[in-house]
């Protein structure tokens, strides 16, 4: 790689100066937490509450010959026992089709409780409910299993071969997808070298610290209200779907959540909560350990990916045939979508006029996969930006360079023919992330030094087809003081700050003088899932557009008190005043849609002690006035329509983020230790709503891609979990890895609020292929499977010291 | 099970106890109100519910709460308050140290054990003394930055810092309470 890489210099944008965005504020709920006072799902209690426990399967595939639970339900203070037979009809609905009243897939619903057949590891049979988590425990340890194994599959490839025994339904395909665009045929005839590889993904964990965890109870209506900490309050529809109850008659309340990075997304301890409620009539709590955590929850999809892409010699990508095998594991969960993500991500951001994906995802009698941060673009990008370095290498032409020549500008089409609109600035965010590496390391005889990074792109926003929607309200009390209402699970990535922080710009009114009540599904105005990197885009957008109008009653009201016209009103730390022309010219455009424009010509000669007036003063009389002091918006995503079925062409997401991530390792040759030295990631956000919570967003994405490439596998073995604890699935610790320098560039051409891009997942993509293409440049050879384990590059560097530079004649 | 009467002093308070010979420190603490200590793992591997015990940092989770008889115990809620945060609750706060939330009682106090023992560390002290404590959302870069900052704030503000409640402060009542129920 080129030692010396200068930046390349940013494209003229216009970022107009605000008050409170933009700004590296303390989060609304930071002090909170660090003096204890946050109270986590897990910490609630109820009078006369009931403890709860869940019987799990002990083996990945079998037959139920024999569940009897008489023993558990005659120890005295268990209170309730459930099996599969006592609720006949429960199923969980795994397929989410959002909000188009679309059917869910057949078979892609998991019985609450297994009853005949068990299909993973872990798989719940029974639930118990008693007066104390001893006597749950004791009532566990007599129920009377007889389980009889049968033949399971362990691995997609065979769960697809015709005798491969069947996990549910006719075949054990899930889901697959094709994506045909321009001629491959064609493509690669033009190409002068085409390079084919397949790289290799393990399941991950998702290994929040907070375990699952709820408390359950009927209020005096009969609701069945759960308190629990998850990613969708929504789910109390799932929850009623399952029980056969109306939806009005069931509510959640979401907690603080203590890290929910996708798996949270599903259903977890809340089903069970609201069977063991309903059945006994008491409070019930239900936490999970840290080992059941893990048994009951998602992973992160393995994929086997392979790439063939035609290539001229001048680096030009011609053609890209790519296909695609995710595990599923027992149930579909989000295994469609995860997999369309991977699939339509899966040319990076490039421009490939001739590509042909093929993807399917196979049911096996491993543990479940559904979302983890990224969503399939991980796997993708892995696969993708190391496939860009062998090409590079092929060519010997300088990887930056390689994709210099390839990549996606504003205006070009993804594979599946979406029109990128906002700035695509990956050039701008390799050059930074590159540069930043400054010096090389020298290197001795064992210790290899290489250099690596990735350029990627990922989604933000829910699929459009999904018709996306967030509502949140906002109103000014007579003190001057704001409050939000807004269903938004804050799952720690400073969801609801940056709520307030927005409502703060609108309304001129200091961050602390904003509060925010939210995750309730009963009470909040419905904001939609913590996922998919949506929340800033679509619920910052409903709080800009409830603040706006609240600001014009604002606005309205004070431009009459003070005798100006209301286009010389700002509002400001608190306070209504007439501004100057020259902060007229300059104020932010994304304000101006919701107010009256005035005559800005007008005079404002007056002094700034004589122009002012006090919110609470406006106010109180905007309120006696009968102007509105309180709006619930409503935000809706772009709707489309589907792919087309036979192309898998059309539009799939609002827009993308655009980032890159440059590392540098040392890699000994003799003991296979791989040792990070320097990591940084630049990304462009749009705009930093909070330039210290984005910070955060990509130096922590950062360090669990860094633990994707490097550390951490969930390891199954026919369908047994092998890491069942954190002493056996390692993820980084404060001493593995150094810091990521982050570096934040604010195009301001996000579908966001004031022009920001979402960045919670987009931040963990890039640094798995950087790690992997910098031992890769080391070594001198490529290990194609994640983790870069010791083992792996051990043999890696043994093989590649027979390895020939490439002939640069061919 | 047989039962052992204890005495532990978690935050100023004294509790006479009478505690299962095999229940954990976590969760008596848990079960006396202290929800602020958090279990991540119940097996020492996270350090979520590292407390201060005669002012060592410690995971409760892998000490009996009868071993703890007669200790003086500090969660972070003893550290200080909304009202009266301690230096280092302030620091973390400021330096972005917080997302979910989970792992920062524990690492909170995993950093007060640190700056009591070593009020200037080190950027490999810290890492070092924060090791046990994991965080999967940060990347740790902002919590090494806020043990920097708060240790910055302590020296520059000194110990008698006005306004600041120092462990064992914050609940002034001193007499002996039984068991509690969970916070409700």
């Amino acid at each position: 790689m080129s030692p010396c890489v200068t930046p390349k210099p940013l494209p003229p944008h216009d970022l107009p100066p605000l008050k409170q965005v933009g700004k590296p504020l303390r989060r609304v709920d930071a002090l909170a937490k660090a003096v204890g006072s946050t109270v986590y799902a897990g910490d609630y209690a109820m009078p006369h509450m009931l403890h709860a426990k869940v019987f799990r399967s002990p083996i990945a595939s079998g037959r139920i010959v024999r569940l009897d639970v008489a023993k558990a339900r005659a120890l005295a203070g268990v209170a309730c026992v459930l099996t599969g037979a006592d609720l006949p009809d429960a199923k969980l609905a795994t397929d989410m089709p959002g909000q188009t009243g679309r059917a869910a897939r057949t078979g892609s619903d998991a019985p609450v409780l297994a009853t005949d057949v068990v299909r993973f590891h872990g798989e719940p049979i029974a639930l118990v409910a008693a007066e104390t988590l001893e006597l749950a425990e004791r009532a566990l340890g007599l129920i009377d299993l007889q389980i009889e194994p049968t033949p399971g599959v362990f691995c997609p490839q065979k769960a697809l071969e015709p005798d491969a025994p069947k996990v549910y339904g006719d075949d054990n395909v899930v889901a697959r997808w094709h994506v045909e665009k321009g001629d491959v045929a064609k493509g690669m005839a033009d190409a002068d070298l085409v390079v084919e590889n397949t790289f290799e993904m393990p399941f991950v964990e998702h290994a929040y610290l907070e375990p699952e965890a709820g408390v359950a109870w009927l209020d005096e209506g009969d609701v069945i209200t759960i308190r629990v900490c998850t990613q969708v309050v929504e789910h109390f529809r799932t929850v009623a779907k399952a029980l056969g109850l109306p939806q009005n008659k069931v509510r959640v309340i979401g907690t603080m959540v203590g890290g929910g990075f996708g798996s949270k997304e599903d259903v977890t301890v809340e089903i069970f909560l609201a069977l063991l409620a309903r059945a006994t009539r008491r409070p019930v709590k239900l936490v999970y350990t840290r080992e059941e955590s893990f048994l009951a929850s998602a992973k992160r999809h393995p994929f086997k990916i392979t790439h063939r892409t035609g290539v001229r010699r001048t680096g030009r990508i011609t053609a890209a045939e790519i296909t695609m095998l995710a595990d599923s594991g027992a149930y579909p969960y989000l295994s469609p979508y995860v997999l369309l993500y991977a699939t339509a991500m899966a040319t990076g951001p490039y421009r490939i006029d001739n590509v042909r994906i093929d993807s399917v995802a196979a049911a096996t009698n491993q543990p479940f996969t559904s979302a983890f941060r990224g969503f399939g673009g991980p796997q993708a990008a892995l696969a993708y930006e190391s496939q860009m370095d062998e090409i590079a290498k092929a060519l010997i032409l300088d990887p930056l360079e390689l994709r210099r020549i390839n990549y996606l500008k504003t205006g070009e089409t993804t594979a599946t023919g979406q029109t990128i609109r906002s700035a695509a600035w990956s050039e701008e965010c390799a050059t930074r992330a590159l540069a930043a590496l400054g010096e090389k390391t020298p290197e001795t005889s064992t210790r290899k030094i290489g250099r690596g990074f990735a350029s990627t792109f990922q989604s933000y926003g829910r699929i459009t087809w999904f018709h996306d929607t967030s509502r949140a309200w906002v109103g000014m009390e007579m003190d001057g003081t704001v409050v939000i209402r807004c269903g938004v699970p804050d799952i720690g990535a400073g969801q609801a700050n940056s709520l307030c922080q927005i409502a703060a710009e609108v309304l001129g009114v200091p961050l602390e003088r904003v509060s925010i009540y939210a995750t309730d599904s009963a009470l909040t105005p419905l904001a939609g899932t913590s996922t998919a990197t949506r929340q800033l885009y679509m619920s910052g957008n409903a709080v800009l557009q409830a603040a706006g109008v609240v600001r014009a009653s604002l606005v309205q009201k004070a431009a009459e008190m003070l005798g100006v016209e209301p286009g010389e009103v700002e509002l400001e730390n608190g306070e209504a005043v007439v501004r100057s022309p020259l902060s007229a010219a300059t104020r932010p455009s994304a304000l101006s849609s919701s107010l009256e424009e005035g005559d800005r010509t007008a005079s404002a000669s007056s002094g700034p002690s004589t122009k002012r007036i006090a919110l609470s003063e406006v106010a109180a009389k905007a309120a006696a006035g009968g102007l509105p002091l309180a709006h619930l918006a409503q935000f809706n995503a772009p709707f489309t329509d589907g792919l087309d079925p036979e192309t898998g062409q059309g539009d799939i997401w609002p827009d993308f983020t655009f980032g890159a991530q440059a590392v540098e390792v040392a890699v000994d040759v003799e003991t296979g230790e791989v040792e990070l030295l320097k990591s940084v990631a630049c990304h462009d956000v749009g705009r930093a709503i909070n330039p210290a919570a984005a910070r955060g967003q990509i130096a922590g994405g950062s360090h669990q891609g860094l633990g994707y490439a490097l550390m951490e596998e969930y390891v199954v073995k026919d369908g047994m979990t092998q890491t069942p604890t954190l002493a056996e699935y390692l993820i980084p610790t404060a001493v593995d890895f150094p810091d990521t320098q982050v570096i934040l560039l604010e195009s301001g051409t996000g579908v966001g609020p004031f022009g920001a891009k979402g960045i919670g997942e987009p931040a963990l993509t890039p640094a798995a292929p950087a790690v992997a293409n910098a031992v890769a440049d080391a070594l001198g050879v490529r290990v194609f499977s994640l983790p870069l384990t010791r083992e792996k590059v051990l043999a890696a560097a043994d093989a590649g010291k027979n390895v020939k530079r490439p002939d640069p004649n061919w | 099970m047989t039962e052992k009467k204890i005495t532990l002093r978690v935050n100023g308070r004294t509790h006479e106890l009478s505690v299962a010979a095999n229940a954990s420190l976590l969760e008596t603490l848990r079960a006396l109100g202290h929800v602020d200590v958090k279990s991540g793992c119940d097996k020492g591997d996270c350090g979520a519910c590292t407390v201060l015990l005669d002012g060592k940092a410690v995971p409760s989770c892998l000490v009996l709460a009868a071993q703890a008889d007669g200790a003086t115990i500090t969660t972070v809620s003893g550290l200080g308050t909304a009202e009266h945060p301690h230096p280092i609750q302030e620091a973390f706060a400021d330096a972005g140290a917080i997302q979910c939330g989970f792992c920062t009682p524990g690492l909170i106090l995993s950093t007060k054990a640190l700056l009591d023992a070593n009020p200037d560390p080190t950027e490999a002290e810290i890492r070092e003394a924060i090791s046990g404590n994991l965080c999967r959302c940060t990347g740790y870069a902002q919590i090494v930055e806020a043990v920097r900052l708060a240790a910055e704030r302590l020296a520059s503000e000194g110990v008698a810092r006005p306004g600041a409640i120092l462990p064992g402060e914050v609940a002034r009542a001193d007499q002996p309470i039984r068991r509690g129920g969970e916070m409700p």
